[in-house]
């Protein structure tokens, strides 16, 4: 008995480890998992088939029926909201990967090896870094179109130059530190220093940039499909709801309003968890 | 180099940094339209046209010249005001864009007049007294504003004041159309307040920040240990030094309106140049496209050298 509590004890929970989340952020989480489970199950709970026109009537108010009533065409907005979960989280969840580990490679290959290819690089990321993000996305989607794989690489083109900028004070920082310069006299490779030395020091600060990089990812996914040049139709994210079902602004028709605040309750529920996450791991230095 | 002149050095490098931001730019833009699938001679000649006609075209656009030469025939044009034909409609872009400008400066106007006095108010009230219920709800308010997306805000702007209130038209009016001073008011009122909102909350939050920096400075702990009452600590120790990273979050967030403009106009229907640039869009109209992209870009770059400016000759530092 004895030897079974003192090895419960020892089993490392987040809590014990000092990676204790307050209730703000358990909330953020919370509500950040619910929408990745939708976004997985999300076709299947869903109460009708997300596609097809299941009342004559549009634009209704919310029943027990409908819960969020029905679309322009008579869609059940519940079940489209459900699916549309699946292209908002999936998009911008691929788009944010492929930012912050670009971002984070070149920043950390920027920071040790320094000189002309820092100063190249970071000139060059400071330029497209001018562009603002929805115009960005504009040109990019008139030129190459807005197929989903073109959709998932625009936006993460446009935030890999402040992944950089972010990565790279980061890992300058820890460039300049006694146990660099030890590998570094040892002879160990670039390799070696970035993913051995660097990485695991920058880590912390990188997954909070991760969580503000998403959010940006997700309000530009939204902008352009609500602008028709995000996921085409028949398929919609949150975003394309809001503008297939605009005319039903005018009589405040669930139809708008409740893919709207899909989006809210995504974004601010990531803001709220990490601007809470543990201090041990927003910033190691503490 | 003589002390005084610092700044200016700064200043001048800024620009030239601008400028080679603004090359930058200009070379993604015409490159990223040159990737658009099919030739432009045979998409404004249509189905029917001659192969003939085609080569034609192509030569009288300067179509077979290297993309390089075009690249440079492009930006010279660009420099002289000759921003090309649409190939929509045949229309010099100039006189297409011309009067959208106007309309679009004069929201981005009304928007500037009226979020900046109300944002400093606040973002001044809410740091004077840091962690009071003001301060709170300030700041759940402009972080849920931040977080959400611009046409989230339009659209409950419209819910709030035209479908629940019933004061304003739900969609904007042409300006043209309106005759009377109120007319004019109502025509403007939504676009306006939809943008004003998202400027406002970016605003507050920067200019808190950097009032408390100021407040956390031993000088204005001084002025509070000598007895001097919060207002006098704050207005008239901690902001005359807060001033210059005040303007920078001015000018900072102002570069939000080139990102909601394009969504404001588009809702609400306002004949602006984001409004056309959205529907160049739809039709691939690539020279009025990347006139648009331009104009965004140097309208953004310039608040954003602005920013910086200010923030180097408000350093007192670099003064002496």
């Amino acid at each position: 008995m004895t030897a079974r509590t003192s090895l419960l004890a020892r089993v490392p929970t987040p809590a014990r480890l000092g990676y204790r989340f307050n209730l703000v952020g358990r909330i953020g989480l919370a509500v950040i998992l619910f929408w990745a489970v939708i976004a997985i199950v999300g076709p299947i709970v869903a109460p009708y088939p997300p596609g097809e026109i299941v009342g004559w009537d549009y634009f209704t108010p919310m029943s027990a029926e409908y819960w969020f009533g029905l679309d322009y065409l008579g869609r059940d907005v519940f079940s489209r909201i459900l699916m549309g979960a699946r292209y908002t989280v999936g998009i911008s969840l691929a788009a944010v990967f492929i930012t912050v580990t670009a971002g984070v490679l070149l920043g950390m290959v920027a920071a040790v090896i320094g000189g002309w290819f820092d100063m190249v690089l970071s000139r060059l990321l400071d330029a497209l870094n001018g562009i603002p993000s929805l115009l960005f996305g504009l040109v990019s989607v008139a030129a190459l179109g807005s197929s989903i794989p073109i959709l998932i690489l625009t936006l993460a083109a446009i935030y890999i130059p402040g992944a950089y900028r972010y990565a790279r004070a980061l890992a300058v920082n820890v460039n300049t530190m006694d146990y660099v310069t030890v590998a570094r006299a040892r002879g160990e490779t670039t390799f070696y220093l970035i993913s051995r030395e660097i990485f695991p020091n920058i880590l912390g600060p990188v997954l909070a940039d991760l969580g503000v990089r998403f959010i940006f990812i997700v309000l530009v996914l939204s902008g352009l499909s609500f602008l028709g040049l995000g996921v085409q139709p028949p398929n919609a994210d949150w975003g394309g709801l809001v503008r297939e079902n605009i005319e039903g602004m005018s009589f405040g028709a669930p139809a708008v309003i409740f893919p709207s605040i899909a989006i809210a309750t995504l974004t601010i529920s990531v803001n709220m968890f990490i601007d809470n996450l543990p201090t041990k791991i927003r910033d190691r230095s503490e | 180099m003589a002390p005084s002149l610092l700044p200016w050095f700064y200043v001048v490098q800024r620009f030239a940094l601008a400028l080679l931001t603004l090359f930058i730019i200009s070379l993604t833009v015409f490159f990223a339209c040159q990737l658009l699938p099919g030739d432009v001679a045979e998409i404004l000649l249509g189905q029917a046209a001659t192969p003939e006609a085609v080569a034609g075209l192509r030569t009288a656009m300067g179509l077979d010249e290297p993309a390089i030469q075009q690249y440079v025939n492009w930006l010279t044009g660009f420099l002289q005001g000759d921003l090309g034909t649409s190939y929509a409609n045949r229309i010099e872009i100039s006189e297409l864009i011309g009067g959208r400008l106007v309309n679009s400066l004069k929201l981005a106007g009304v928007t500037t007049m009226i979020s900046v006095p109300v944002a400093l108010t606040l973002g001044i009230l809410a740091a004077m007294y840091r962690g009071s219920a003001l301060d709170r709800v300030i700041s759940i308010f402009t972080i849920s504003i931040i977080s959400v997306p611009e046409f989230m805000l339009a659209t409950f702007a419209v819910l709030v004041f035209a479908v629940w209130l019933g004061w304003l038209p739900a969609l904007s009016l042409s300006s043209a159309e309106a005759q009377s001073w109120g007319e004019l008011l109502k025509a403007y009122a939504m676009p306006v307040i939809s943008l004003s909102i998202g400027v406002s909350a970016q605003m507050i939050r920067m200019t808190r920040a950097a009032v408390i920096e100021t407040i956390n400075t031993p000088y204005v702990e001084m002025a509070l240990l000598k007895g001097a009452s919060r207002s006098r600590m704050v207005l008239r120790h901690a902001l005359p030094n807060a001033i210059g990273p005040i303007a920078n979050a001015v000018a900072l967030s102002l570069s939000y309106l080139v990102g909601g403009v394009i969504i404001v106009e588009t809702i609400f229907n306002y004949p602006g140049v984001a409004k056309l640039m959205v529907d160049a869009v739809a039709t691939r109209d690539l020279p009025l496209i990347q006139s648009c992209a331009m104009i965004f870009c140097v309208s953004y770059l310039s608040l954003i050298t602005l920013a910086d400016i200010v923030a180097i000759l408000s350093n007192p530092r670099l003064r002496k």
